[in-house]
């Protein structure tokens, strides 16, 4: 442990560590702009200079590590001065020069007010120009419908380009030209390839890459923050919603290292204009006409309660979408238990996930942060760049370590590391659960393996098998590794699945399953359908004496199918709790208010109760909430992953079945269209036009002209 | 005056054979055989003892630099030979490439062998393609005379690459050498970590100049004393000095080190043009350190500490020789533009200072300038200096502060004639500006 002294005070810091996060462990901020802890370290804005007494120039901080230090002639502690005269004339020189040929144009920049450039000249320059030249003009770049580019203003810090390469890996972006005359740009010019591209925008400490939807919308003061959680997929990244008035004006990450460092993915970012579009805003019901009318709460509750009331309960079904709270699934469960009906299920993908069996079945074992620890990881059926994108960058760092290997059965996609393809079908997992195949031996000798079963592994028919075969190769693999190390992992693609499974979302005794209720109903045997936020289901062939009942946010495909449709509140506009893949509860915070006579989707529930003669017993969320955390704990633990009971596993892996024959296919085909709040999304739509016709430079150009 | 029986490089002017029959005939390959057989640890000292210092600029001991390389490491390690000779005023390099080029090789055998290096680049500029081709042959005649490659008559397997440049000034710089060679874009790296512990593809790697590396096997062939003997005590050797620019007959010329520039120009190049005293100025090492007055230049020596004690340096003695005739601001803005257009843009000072002095001294060779901003790009070469990742920020602003040290008077009196002529033409001023208000 070197000891230094940083401004007089003597500190002991850990080996390793740079002299400018000793500076901060001392309690020293040392400005800069390139240096960033999650990117490699460039040092190349000079901003962090600071002075080691006997160095014959100033260093920079951010790339001289401590242990390079050295001790004074008599062995005393290297010494560290960060208020010399000489740092601050480095440090003003160099502001000098940053500022020489950026454009004081701050009155019109989006960055205005969060412009780490604005802040630091404030606090670091010398407060005149001595420059008479003409500054540098730098032309425009596109890079796509996300980042608004102004490159006149870069600096140079080349955080985004590290990004590029290193976290989201997409060798995209990069300096181009040298000297004054070094540009950043991207090789080819068309937008950028990556999921997480809109990261560069938080990363740019001016602004030369910003928010393009948000561009000129809202000035960073005037917005209310509010520290939340994201649905767009089930990893539950920490996000801070951004409102103004009742509008989400922007999405931006929050720092959480357990699980979405401080990334989010384009999806998450750029859903914000999706909150807006296609909104249902009132209650409707179908007149005889065939058409949907306006209606009144009232009358659209007591359509449902007489259509139900009227209905024998095992004729009645439920399902929950993808992006429900757990306080609602609650009490859409209360209200299925109090009409005795059976039908309910939260797995709107078909997967043959069980709950009876344990979490440890149905969760993501390893953790996000145990990925860090892995050494070979088996995807089966996944494509955690799409259905995780967040995650996947995870995977990546730990690629970069080195000694990982991975290896992949399914669909052969671009995961951004390389990996093992070992076959697209059940027939190699069972080859490899067999011991018949050289990765499992990869697995057993793996200190820390893992094994990710995705969505398009579970939602077949041989679902359960698949599933049984993975905890069969997880258990094989745990042999010898540490107790607590759990290497089975279920890569859910929705935000509620979890929390649905731990509630028990699932038929009961002689229940029908999602599958079921629709064969059902398209068989003339269900007489209700109930939908909370379920849009992902393809109910063309359902019988028109079904009634569909859809309660959610957008005008997508289940409203379409619905003769009553109840408005409910999207993710940014009520308190809900939120089970991310790894089996953590977080608390979503409500930003701001739903639309017109839109409503808390549990309160909804409790007043159909209500008008259906039966309240369910709970007046408020608070007491919903202790009723649910009552009845499953684990969702008041917030932040909280419990230890899962290795008999879980062992449940699972001697489930038995027959596999079917066919490749597995990836669950979700569109990244950017994955759920009604998505596809409301002009940008995002456009986003995925984009990534589909891959940009001609014709295009591009175009591109330019539209947007620049 | 260095006596021709003391010459290393017999062939400078490439009157003789340059092959390796040429080669062998003047000394070169001979004896490198017992050299290795005394073993890794006898070279370096040997070279230590020498007292011989880098040649390419810094002059690091070159000795001390390869003890540098750790002996027992896992990675392999590298010997790179930095052949991008590029700085204004300089061709020593040029002359060994094309007219010496065993000493090159045999002296990267034994340099690698001292190292512990079974592989050697030589990294050549890019717009040195003759010399390239030429230093290929021998390295082929080499190879063929089985004096280098695998099962070689020295003993240590030994394979001699030539990467060729694509003409950066930048990737002269150690470390911007290295990315180069790896195939990234040329930009210093920071250090530490240094390429002993860190360098090609992450091994230890040494980077030498060809004159260091061509004068090493004659060091050990005449031994250590002799070498030392030659020279001012720290300054010791001989040196290729190439003199460019107005005096009567420009040359490259091996010298002993510290030898008075006065003879140096006297001697060798027929002095300065029009006699000693329409000499103006001498940047002494290449264009990257501070120019020298005429009266220092009277009885300086070419050496490392006296000229750096006059606040200039030897550099890679490539002496630029201006008489009366030069508009000394205008030469110093052409400099000035030459590392504009040779930074590599990655840090700030540099990127954006080099241009910044640039454009100021293109006014100020016009005149078109203010007194005041003479104080500021001192100020803005001083924000330059010392504060960039590698040392092309400190050769940008040397020249500028060389310039403004010694002819602060002639910026001075052409921003006066500017600024009559100016009033003389009836243009009206700033300050007529500012007392009108």
């Amino acid at each position: 442990m070197p000891k230094l002294k940083i401004d007089g005070e003597e500190i002991e810091v850990e080996d390793g560590i740079t002299v400018l996060q000793a500076c901060e462990q001392a309690g020293v901020a040392i400005p800069r702009f390139c240096y960033h802890e999650r990117l490699s370290i460039a040092g190349n804005c000079r901003m962090c200079l600071v002075e080691v007494v006997g160095a014959p120039k100033p260093v920079a901080s951010c790339a001289m590590g401590v242990n390079d230090l050295r001790p004074g002639p008599d062995g005393q502690p290297p010494e560290v001065v960060t208020t010399s005269p000489l740092v601050k004339k480095a440090r003003e020189g160099v502001m000098d020069f940053l500022l020489i040929n950026h454009p004081l144009d701050c009155p019109i920049c989006d960055q205005g007010g969060e412009c780490d450039l604005q802040d630091q000249a404030r606090s670091f320059g010398g407060g005149l120009t001595r420059y008479d030249e003409n500054k540098r003009a730098v032309e425009q770049k596109y890079l796509g419908p996300l980042i608004k580019t102004v490159m006149t203003r870069c600096i140079h810090c080349t955080r985004c380009v590290r990004f590029m390469t290193e976290i989201a890996g997409v060798e995209e972006l990069g300096l181009l030209g040298r000297g004054e005359d070094a540009e950043i740009a991207t090789y080819l010019e068309r937008g950028l390839m990556s999921e997480l591209s809109a990261n560069v925008i938080d990363l740019c400490p001016v602004g030369a890459l910003t928010n393009r939807p948000y561009a000129f919308v809202a000035r960073p003061w005037e917005l209310k923050k509010t520290e939340t959680i994201d649905v767009m997929d089930a990893v539950g990244s920490a996000i801070r919603v951004d409102t103004r008035g009742r509008e989400v004006m922007r999405v931006l990450p929050r720092n959480n290292d357990a699980v979405n460092e401080e990334w989010i993915s384009d999806k998450t970012r750029h859903v914000a204009d999706g909150l807006r579009a296609q909104r249902l805003d009132q209650p409707y019901v179908r007149g005889t006409d065939g058409k949907l009318q306006a209606a009144s709460w009232d009358d659209a509750l007591a359509a449902i309660a007489a259509k139900m009331k009227a209905t024998a309960p095992e004729r009645i079904g439920f399902v929950a979408g993808d992006l429900c709270a757990a306080e609602e699934m609650f009490a859409l469960q209360g209200l299925a238990a109090s009409l005795g009906s059976p039908n309910i299920d939260c797995r709107q993908d078909g997967a043959k996930l069980d709950p009876a069996l344990g979490r440890g079945s149905y969760v993501f074992n390893s953790t996000i942060e145990g990925l860090e620890a892995a050494d070979a990881i088996l995807l089966v059926g996944c494509n955690p760049r799409i259905e995780a994108a967040v995650m996947n960058a995870r995977i990546r760092k730990r690629w970069r370590q080195g000694n990982l290997r991975i290896a992949v059965i399914g669909e052969q996609a671009d995961l951004n590391y390389p990996y093992d393809y070992l076959g697209a079908g059940p027939q190699t997992l069972y080859d490899v659960a067999e011991g018949n195949h050289d990765f499992a031996g990869v697995l057993r000798e793996a200190a820390h393996p893992m094994v990710i079963v995705g969505a398009g592994a579970m939602a077949r028919s041989d679902g359960q098998m698949v599933l049984a075969l993975a905890a069969r190769i997880a258990e094989a693999a745990r042999e010898g590794c540490d107790k607590n190390w759990c290497s089975f992992n279920v890569l859910h693609t929705a935000a509620s699945r979890v929390a649905g499974l731990d509630l028990g979302l699932v038929p009961g005794e002689n229940g029908k399953d999602v599958a079921g209720m629709i064969a059902a109903g398209t068989a003339g045997d269900l007489d209700v359908l109930y939908l909370l936020g379920a849009d992902e289901l393809d109910l063309s062939a359902l019988k028109a004496s079904c009634f569909v009942i859809y309660q959610g946010t957008h005008g997508d495909a289940g409203a379409h199918q619905g003769d009553v449709i109840l408005p409910g509140a999207a993710y940014t506009e009520k308190n809900g709790t939120y089970v991310n893949l790894e089996g953590r509860a977080q608390l979503a915070l409500r930003a701001g208010f739903p639309p017109g006579d839109a409503k808390d989707d549990w309160a909804i529930l409790r007043a159909l109760s209500g008008a259906m003669g039966a309240p369910l017993p709970y007046d408020s969320l608070s007491a919903l909430s202790a009723a649910m955390i009552g009845q499953t704990p684990s969702l008041g633990a917030l932040d909280d992953i419990a230890p899962v009971d290795k008999s879980n596993l062992e449940a699972l892996a001697v489930m038995g079945g027959s596999l079917v024959d066919e490749p597995f296919v990836n669950a979700i085909a569109d990244f950017y269209l994955s759920n009604p709040i998505a596809r409301a999304s002009q940008v995002l739509a456009e986003l995925s036009a984009m990534k589909k016709s891959m940009y001609s430079p014709a295009g591009t150009a175009q591109g330019n002209e539209n947007k620049g | 005056m260095l006596q021709d029986k003391d010459r290393i490089f017999l062939n400078l002017y490439g009157q003789h054979d340059w092959g390796l029959k040429g080669a062998r005939s003047r000394g070169a390959w001979h004896g490198t055989k017992e050299f290795i057989d005394k073993g890794h640890d006898w070279i370096i000292n040997e070279v230590k003892s020498s007292g011989l210092r880098g040649r390419g600029g810094a002059g690091f001991p070159t000795g001390l630099k390869w003890s540098f390389m750790p002996k027992e490491d896992p990675r392999p390690s590298f010997l790179v030979i930095n052949a991008d000779e590029s700085e204004p005023g300089t061709c020593k390099d040029r002359e060994i490439l094309r007219h010496d080029p065993h000493l090159l090789v045999e002296g990267a055998l034994l340099a690698s062998f001292a190292m512990r290096a079974h592989v050697c680049y030589i990294y050549a500029r890019g717009e040195f393609i003759h010399e390239r081709e030429r230093l290929q042959a021998a390295i082929d005649q080499a190879y063929e005379a089985r004096l280098i490659g695998k099962n070689n008559v020295h003993g240590w397997d030994f394979e001699c690459y030539v990467a060729h440049g694509a003409g950066a000034y930048i990737c002269g710089e150690e470390t911007a050498l290295l990315e180069s060679l790896e195939g990234k874009k040329g930009q210093p790296r920071l250090k530490p970590p240094f390429p002993a512990n860190c360098g090609l593809y992450g091994a230890p790697t040494t980077v030498n100049n060809v004159e260091s590396i061509a004068v090493a096997p004659d060091i050990l062939r005449r031994g250590a004393a002799w070498f030392n003997g030659l020279g001012k005590p720290n300054n010791v050797g001989t040196k290729l000095f190439c003199i460019s620019g107005h005096v009567e007959r420009p040359c490259t010329v091996e010298e002993e080190m510290g030898i008075p520039l006065r003879e140096l120009l006297d001697k060798h190049c027929g002095g300065v043009r029009g006699g000693w005293d329409n000499l103006l100025t001498v940047i002494p090492g290449g264009s990257s350190v501070r120019c020298l007055r005429t009266d220092v230049c009277a009885d300086i020596t070419m050496d490392f500490d006296a000229l750096g004690k006059e606040g200039s340096g030897l550099g890679t003695a490539g002496v630029i020789v201006m008489d009366k005739s030069t508009d000394i601001i205008k030469a110093i803005a052409r400099l000035a533009y030459f590392y504009k257009h040779e930074s590599c843009g990655q840090c700030t000072p540099c990127r954006e200072g080099t241009g910044w002095m640039w454009r100021v001294l293109t006014r100020m060779a016009e005149g078109r300038a203010e007194k005041r901003e003479i104080d500021m790009l001192f100020e803005v070469s001083k924000q330059v200096e010392g504060h960039t990742i590698c040392a092309l920020g400190d050769a940008a602003a040397w020249p500028v502060q060389g310039l403004i040290n010694n002819f602060r008077h002639v910026i001075e009196a052409r921003i006066d004639q500017y600024s009559a002529r100016a009033a003389s033409d009836g243009a009206v001023t700033s300050k007529q500006v500012e007392a009108a208000h």
